[in-house]
């Protein structure tokens, strides 16, 4: 018996090995859940050839969330497969490179809106579309991917924000949502080396300190950690936890200096 | 080089880059004449792990600008 027996779950974000939806995607699978993954754009590709790497044989849907169209057709095609959606993995960030790097005031306003649409807005053009299938499954679960937006972290600027906004929208989802059956939840992680982390001009310095400031101690190229939150949340061992915010970072975030 | 290998290290490249076959010289640099960024050359190296049966770690990535120098790597595994 797995933990998601019989759930049906979409988990965007899956770009390569290393991607945390990867580590959740496998973990499901595991579980017993039927998984499909979407990919985005020029990255589409890549996500097939990593699909290939999970344990079981799984579809690859084009879902870009900057395009209402892909997400609706995407939409009706879990309708017609699955008529339910038990879960919605939500890992999708990204901010162009004016958005990184140590100077808030740099970027302008269309490269920050792009930032804000894909890392945040994302979360409710994914959840409204295909709302009326988690509200099919009687009990869905919308987990997403944050980075602890409480405070100012090196070069991460307007990815920042967009986390920040994340965090707030996804409690507003959880208020609105509550009375369909449907859970919203972030999981805030430590860094992992994915490719976007990779892309933030300072990641080599979480790398090297996280470790060091983390009680539980910290392994960047170790996404089973955030891999575990995420399944249990999208598990039916948290029926009454919505609006919540579970760091999975080594125990960082309860400290001070 | 051996030229069967070598032409299938090509075809991965061609098919992954989208490039002409005759732009796949040993000489050719990913970035400057293949117009190449990290998401092709990560989705390279996968798709030459798969072809060759072979792991290429990270870091041995590091320094890898043509494409004779990603062959030899490929090819020093075989
Ligand atoms: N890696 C970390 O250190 C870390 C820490 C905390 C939170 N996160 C968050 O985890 C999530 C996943 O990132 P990751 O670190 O696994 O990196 P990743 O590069 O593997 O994944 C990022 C994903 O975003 C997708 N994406 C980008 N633009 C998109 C678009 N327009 N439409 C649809 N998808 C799009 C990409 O296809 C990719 O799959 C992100 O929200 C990230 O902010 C990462």
């Amino acid at each position: 018996m797995g933990l998601l027996d019989d759930k049906r779950i979409l988990v965007t974000g899956v770009l390569t090995d290393a991607s945390l939806a990867f580590a959740v995607a496998r973990r499901a699978i595991e579980e017993g859940a039927e998984v499909v993954l979407s990919g985005a754009g020029r990255g589409l590709s890549l996500t097939r050839r990593t699909a290939r790497k999970l344990p079981a044989p799984v579809d690859v849907l084009e879902i870009d969330v900057t395009e209402p169209a892909q997400m609706a057709a995407a939409a009706e095609v879990l309708a017609g497969r699955w008529g339910r959606l038990d879960g919605l993995l939500h890992a999708i960030g990204f901010a162009p490179p004016d958005c990184l790097g140590g100077d808030i005031l740099r970027a302008g306003w269309p490269d920050v809106a792009t930032a804000l649409e894909i890392s945040a807005y994302s979360l409710k053009a994914l959840v409204e579309a295909t709302l009326p299938l988690l509200e099919a499954a009687g009990g869905a679960s919308v987990v997403g991917l944050d980075f602890d937006a409480r405070v100012a972290w090196p070069a991460y600027d307007w990815m920042g924000v967009a986390k920040a906004a994340l965090e707030s929208l996804s409690r507003y989802l959880a208020r609105d949502l509550g009375a369909r059956g449907i859970r919203v939840n972030l999981v805030a992680a430590g860094p992992v080396r994915t490719m976007a982390a990779k892309s933030i001009p300072s990641f080599g310095a979480f790398e090297d300190t996280w470790g060091a400031r983390a009680p539980l101690g910290w392994d960047v190229t170790d996404a089973e950690p955030v891999a575990g939150a995420c399944v249990a949340l999208l598990s039916d061992l948290f029926p009454m936890t919505t609006g919540e915010l579970l760091h999975v970072d080594g125990g960082v975030h309860a400290m001070g200096g | 080089m051996s030229d069967a290998t070598f032409d299938k290290f090509k075809a991965c490249a061609v098919e992954v880059l989208q490039v002409p076959e005759d732009k796949v010289v040993p000489e050719a640099r990913f970035g400057d004449d293949l117009d190449a960024d990290s998401l092709d050359l990560v989705e390279l190296v996968m798709a030459l792990e798969e072809a060759f049966d072979v792991t290429v770690e990270e870091s041995e990535l590091e320094g890898i600008e043509t494409i004779g120098q990603a062959y030899d790597l490929i090819s020093a595994k075989l």
